[in-house]
């Protein structure tokens, strides 16, 4: 056996859900996401931490999901962009739709679990404060204006859901 | 020859339309080529050169085949000569991405590197390392002349003389280039991150020697092209070549640093130019000694004069060669290095002739677009509030004002096979064989489809990005996608509701011509109340059904686009940094399909302009012959942070379509360094203009 290739059994909690896997102990998160449990919508771009395509949710918290090996994760709760719709798309995704944020759409999964994490800390942000936050996640399509009208857009559409609770 | 509705008949044409995968990509359920999975499914790596220039002198796979897991290896040529460093020297197939790697360390190659060159002006003295043993380093064009240039000379009230060079940029597309393959017998299937599904199916259909009909290609969401993904490449055909040797569908998909190496760049341009005008702003004469390169094999031409009338001219342009990744088109090819070039030279004579640079640019352009467009751009940045004495601006925060311009085809053109099929149970097809690489042409078809028939967009279902029902269409390239396939849609769904109309006429007794649709329903136009409802209508076909074909109609469509842009930067001559304020671009773009995907069309290319304006550079090591930044964090692209206040103008001029991808990227860097000449009296005639040159710049202005 090749001495790299060593196995670990491991168990993750990935959208409110517990799988059992076995992974390379090189396998990096994104690399079970995708090619253990089918969940491709994290996306690959760069394997470095330079493009945030491949972020999730680590504990509420966004993390390039290509930067943590699959053993490191286990017992924190993942958040995938295939868990953010419930029974209807939330109103990030939403606001992303209308105000026509996504164009060839790789960076987006990145792009709405960024905004989702800021979102649920700064319920009133400036434009300025959408830039800083997504100033990790890069697009080569957009342009960015409209991801920033869609965050922007997106935060009204929570704090009127709020007002209705 | 038909045409298309008015601004005032038009229900959905033109309007903001949110596109029909938006849905599928924001839950992460779009599938990329990167994202296929299949029973079984191997994964490919490449093996590439370490060294700028080396021949292959032999390839020893036997520890890699020994690995466990792998399944199979190739070697592209065993006497090849490998050129540049990451060019392709054998690939790997193995049960997972690790197993590749490992294995192809494995590989054993034994080079005979040789010497090399990895720019253009090292590349071009007597002596220098040959790139192709059998070819000289340049390849000199023709001198192309015209007028008189000594005379235009001897009249001039101002002349200049001036080089000016753009970088070689690369296209970074967020999905890497890749493809997943997949045999049966002597058929292949093909998932590919393609701009041109019909491109790949011929080229490998002719590489594998096989019927075009037996190799099927897929490209349901693919994130990016820019131009760089028009054929299987390199890396396409080795992912056949392993899935057929493993009897295993193989994914090839490259990783961040081949990205940057081996799959294409935009070339770089060098313009040695004298120029002359006369006192009352006639631009007269430019001599012209021009250069760029391409890499090891691709050439770097490019437009030049460019847009201005000059009548007195002379050019040479050649071709330099050196080891480095080779050239692909690059949205716009060679019009962004023409702009950049022109409109800063542009800019350097009026400043000399003491007159308005946009007068200047006003007395010596033809295009009536354009001059157009000056006006209302130089309105909405505020023209009048240029600096006057650039050179005497003071302070260390500099704020200024620049301009540049463009021109594009566009116009498309024949080569989409479309079908329309109205089903009795009221489902729309529309089923073309282009790609969407993420303007938004799946969306623009239902649209159209939906126009004619009187329906919404989300009723139609259209089929595109799979080469299986045998209908081609070109690649996504030349902004013509949207000018070439929509005319075709157009007259397939017209036949089509024709057709409907006439079933309709029969039932309700009345003459086909009397009816019209519209809001799902087919009505009398002269009495609404007697209407069918759109699915009362399809289901008089019964068990038949209406399938038509579309055809080209050069009458839809329009070649010639034009685009004006403003720029107000900031300049902090403390740390060199540059801020983009304001850009205003007055874009040309004929009838607009989809609002809201055309303008997203036009701020991406404004970014993409800022970007090769202010960062973007591929940086090569002259004495390792390494790239040394193939990543995102050293080759620098715009963020979120470097965005400034963007105004996009749609200048329609008339109603006819024509495209919109690559134009607005044109005009960006040349407004963009003569902003920062207005600001601070620095001309930068290289980009991009990075803080250390405006250092270096500001400190000798100074001496």
């Amino acid at each position: 056996m090749n001495r790299y290739g060593l196995k670990e059994k491991i168990e993750l909690r990935i959208n409110h859900a517990t799988h059992h896997i076995e992974v390379d102990v090189r396998d990096t998160l994104l690399d079970a996401l995708r090619d253990q449990l089918g969940l491709t919508g994290t996306k690959r771009g760069c394997d470095m931490g330079e493009c945030g395509a491949c972020t999730v949710l680590m504990d509420g918290k966004p993390i390039n999901s290509c930067m943590l090996l699959a053993v490191d994760v286990m017992g924190r709760n993942i958040m995938t962009i295939e868990g953010l719709a419930q029974d209807e798309l939330h109103p990030i995704q939403q606001a992303f739709v209308e105000n026509g944020a996504v164009q060839c759409g790789f960076c987006t999964p990145g792009m709405i679990l960024t905004a989702k994490a800021f979102l649920d800390h700064c319920s009133n942000p400036t434009d300025d404060d959408v830039r800083q936050a997504i100033s990790g996640n890069l697009c080569r399509c957009t342009g960015y204006r409209k991801i920033v009208e869609a965050i922007l857009d997106a935060a009204s559409r929570l704090r009127r859901g709020k007002r209705h609770v | 020859m038909s045409s298309w509705p008015s601004a005032q008949e038009a229900k959905v044409l033109g309007k903001r339309v949110t596109r029909l995968s938006g849905v599928d990509k924001v839950t992460g359920r779009a599938k990329y080529t990167y994202d296929i999975r299949l029973p079984g499914l191997l994964y490919g790596k490449i093996l590439r050169c370490p060294y700028a220039s080396a021949k292959i002198l032999s390839v020893d796979t036997s520890k890699a085949e020994a690995l466990p897991g792998v399944r199979a290896v190739v070697v592209v040529d065993e006497n090849k000569t490998c050129r540049f460093v990451g060019d392709e020297v054998a690939a790997v197939a193995a049960t997972s991405t690790d197993i590749a790697e490992d294995a192809i360390r494995l590989i054993e190659v034994e080079y005979d590197i040789g010497n090399y060159v990895v720019d253009e002006q090292t590349s071009m003295k007597p002596g220098a390392p040959k790139v192709h043993e059998d070819r000289e380093n340049v390849r000199p064009g023709g001198v192309n002349e015209q007028g008189s240039i000594d005379d235009a000379f001897a009249e001039a009230a101002v002349t200049l003389e001036a080089t000016y060079s753009t970088q070689v940029q690369t296209h970074m597309c967020l999905e890497t280039h890749g493809h997943v393959v997949e045999w049966d017998g002597e058929s292949m299937t093909v998932w590919a991150s393609t701009q041109a599904v019909f491109g790949v199916r011929g080229s490998l259909a002719d590489h594998f020697e096989l019927p075009a009909d037996q190799v099927r290609v897929i490209t349901e969401h693919m994130g990016g092209g820019f131009g760089s993904k028009f054929g299987p490449g390199v890396e396409g055909v080795l992912a056949a070549r392993l899935a057929k040797e493993a009897e295993a569908p193989v994914k090839l998909m490259l990783d961040r640093k081949e990205e940057f190496l081996a799959v294409g760049n935009r070339p770089s341009a060098i313009a040695e130019i004298r120029a002359a005008a006369s006192k009352d702003g006639r631009l007269l004469a430019m001599d012209m000694k021009t250069y760029g390169t391409g890499g090891a094999s691709g050439g770097a031409g490019f437009p030049l004069p460019y847009v201005y009338t000059v009548n007195n001219r002379r050019r040479q342009h050649s071709d330099v060669f050196i080891n480095a990744g080779n050239a692909r088109a690059m949205r716009a090819p060679g019009h962004p290095q023409a702009s950049f070039i022109m409109e800063s030279m542009m800019d350097e004579l009026a400043y000399e002739l003491g007159m308005d640079p946009l007068e200047f640019r006003r007395r010596n352009d033809p295009n009536e677009v354009r001059q157009g467009q000056y006006t209302v751009g130089a309105r909405e940045i505020g023209w009048h509030r240029r600096n006057r004495n650039p050179r005497e601006m003071k302070g260390t925060l500099r704020r200024g004002i620049g301009m540049g311009c463009g021109l594009w085809g566009g116009g498309g053109g024949k080569g989409t096979q479309a079908r329309c099929t109205i089903h009795s149970d009221g489902t729309v097809e529309v089923v073309t064989g282009t790609q969407d690489l993420g303007t938004g042409i799946r969306t623009a078809i239902a649209i159209v489809a939906a126009e004619g028939l009187g329906l919404a967009p989300e009723q139609i279902h259209v089929r595109i990005g799979d080469s299986q029902p045998g209908l081609p269409s070109g690649g996504s390239g030349g902004s013509t996608t949207t000018a070439s396939v929509t005319p075709v849609i157009k007259t397939a769904v017209d036949k089509a509701r024709v057709q409907l109309l006439q079933w309709v006429a029969e039932e309700m007794e009345v003459e086909a011509t009397a009816l019209t649709v519209g809001d799902g329903k087919i009505f009398l136009a002269d009495d609404l109340s007697r209407n069918l409802s759109w699915k009362e209508a399809t289901s008089l076909l019964g068990t038949d059904m209406i399938v038509t074909e579309g055809e080209w109609d050069s009458n839809l469509r329009q070649s010639g686009v034009a685009g004006v842009q403003f720029a107000e930067v900031e300049v902090d001559l403390q740390t060199g940094q540059i801020q983009p304020i304001r850009i205003v671009a007055v874009q040309d773009c004929g009838l607009v399909v989809n609002r809201l995907t055309a303008e997203s069309q036009v701020y991406s290319g404004v970014i993409q302009g800022l970007s090769w304006a202010l960062l973007e550079d591929r940086i090569m090591d002259p004495s390792t012959g390494l790239m040394i930044n193939p990543d995102m964090e050293y080759y620098k692209v715009t963020g979120s942070l470097d965005m400034p206040d963007i105004q996009v103008i749609m200048y329609d001029t008339h109603r006819k379509v024509t495209g919109l991808g690559e134009p607005p990227v044109i005009p960006t860097a040349g407004a963009i360094a003569n902003a920062v000449f207005n600001a601070t009296g620095l001309r930068f005639r290289s980009i991009p203009i990075t803080p250390d040159k405006v250092l270096t710049a500001y400190k000798e202005a100074n001496a």
